[in-house]
């Protein structure tokens, strides 16, 4: 295997889709070619420095407010009955 | 050929067989009866379960809060008028990720109106694809960074990737969908995925390593230009 091989293999190498023998392979590549050992080693930590980064959190405040919209666009349509009960109910004190 | 799914009737797509679909019920299948059937709380559990996931999905394919939380609502409320179309081929999420989808590259269209934002642009485009950066990473880089600044980092470096490589990492890396759910969801082929995937994940990985690369007078210069 060299390093083209192996880099067409590096997305089924993560995601750990590979047959044994061709794993084996990918391996004994890896043990040679410090080059890729370091493409895997920075690749599997960009991977997880975005999967663990908070870069974009929704706050719950937010989050009430957009589920609040979308649940009066609904009721405009006028398909929740039950939505329907529960406006009208302020409306009639 | 666009690749960019036009409809959100949850048709089994991409090749995926019959076996392929789970023969469990997945719970949120009754949840979507019952709001087909008018259950308000039915529908709003549904919102609460996956309103941060497409709010984030939004946020990284628009790169714009504001558009993120309109595209969320929209998501939601299209669903709910199209709830109908959903048959439970697919998982409620992938449906609405794929709706996601949609609205956020149609609010790139609007944004830039002199350029094509398409799950096809700029994918053909050989950089990235073949690694060039060969520095190690210093042990555990994220810890040279303030939160902020490494937020910054992580934004400015994914904002620079093509809209067709940046959902797909979004997708399948930072909410974990799998490669055939990421397929569903954008309506490309397993292999197009992994294609995608593989050079959004070195193009990202080429770019952190100016911040990220043994070398600390490097990463000084890279996060002055940064600023």
């Amino acid at each position: 295997m060299n390093c083209t091989d192996f880099l067409a293999k590096l997305t089924d190498y993560f995601d750990g889709q590979m047959d044994p023998d061709l794993l084996a392979d990918v391996k004994a590549h890896l043990g040679t070619c410090h080059h890729c050992e370091v493409v895997v080693d920075t690749t599997r930590k960009t991977i997880e420095v975005y999967r663990g980064s908070r870069m974009y959190e929704c706050p719950e405040e937010l989050a009430e407010r957009m589920r609040a919209a979308v649940m009066k666009r609904c009721f405009e349509t006028g398909r929740l009955p039950d939505i329907e009960i529960k406006a009208k109910k302020p409306a009639a004190r | 050929m666009a690749a960019q799914p036009s409809s959100i009737v949850d048709e089994p797509t991409n090749g995926a067989s019959a076996a392929e679909v789970p023969a469990e019920i997945h719970p949120d299948v009754a949840l979507v009866e019952r709001a087909k059937a008018g259950d308000s709380a039915a529908f709003e559990v549904l919102i609460k379960q996956y309103e941060r996931q497409i709010f984030r999905t939004a946020l990284h394919i628009t790169q714009n809060r504001e558009d993120a939380e309109d595209i969320t609502q929209d998501v939601f409320f299209k669903a709910y008028q199209k709830l109908d179309q959903f048959q439970g081929n697919s998982k409620f999420s992938t449906w609405l990720v794929r709706i996601a989808v949609n609205e956020s590259l149609m609010r790139l269209r609007k944004r830039k109106t002199s350029k094509t934002v398409s799950m096809d642009q700029d994918v053909e485009t050989s950089e990235g694809s073949i690694p060039r950066d060969f520095a190690e990473w210093r042990p555990n880089p994220e810890q040279n960074f303030s939160q902020t600044e490494l937020a910054e980092i992580l934004r400015k470096t994914i904002a620079g990737l093509p809209p067709g490589f940046r959902t797909v990492f979004t997708l399948r890396d930072i909410e974990n969908l799998s490669t055939e759910e990421t397929a569903e969801a954008l309506g490309l082929s397993v292999p197009a995925v992994k294609s995608r995937l593989l050079r959004a994940r070195l193009q990202l990985r080429e770019r952190l390593s100016r911040y990220f690369r043994k070398a600390p007078e490097d990463s000084r210069d890279a996060m002055r230009q940064l600023k």
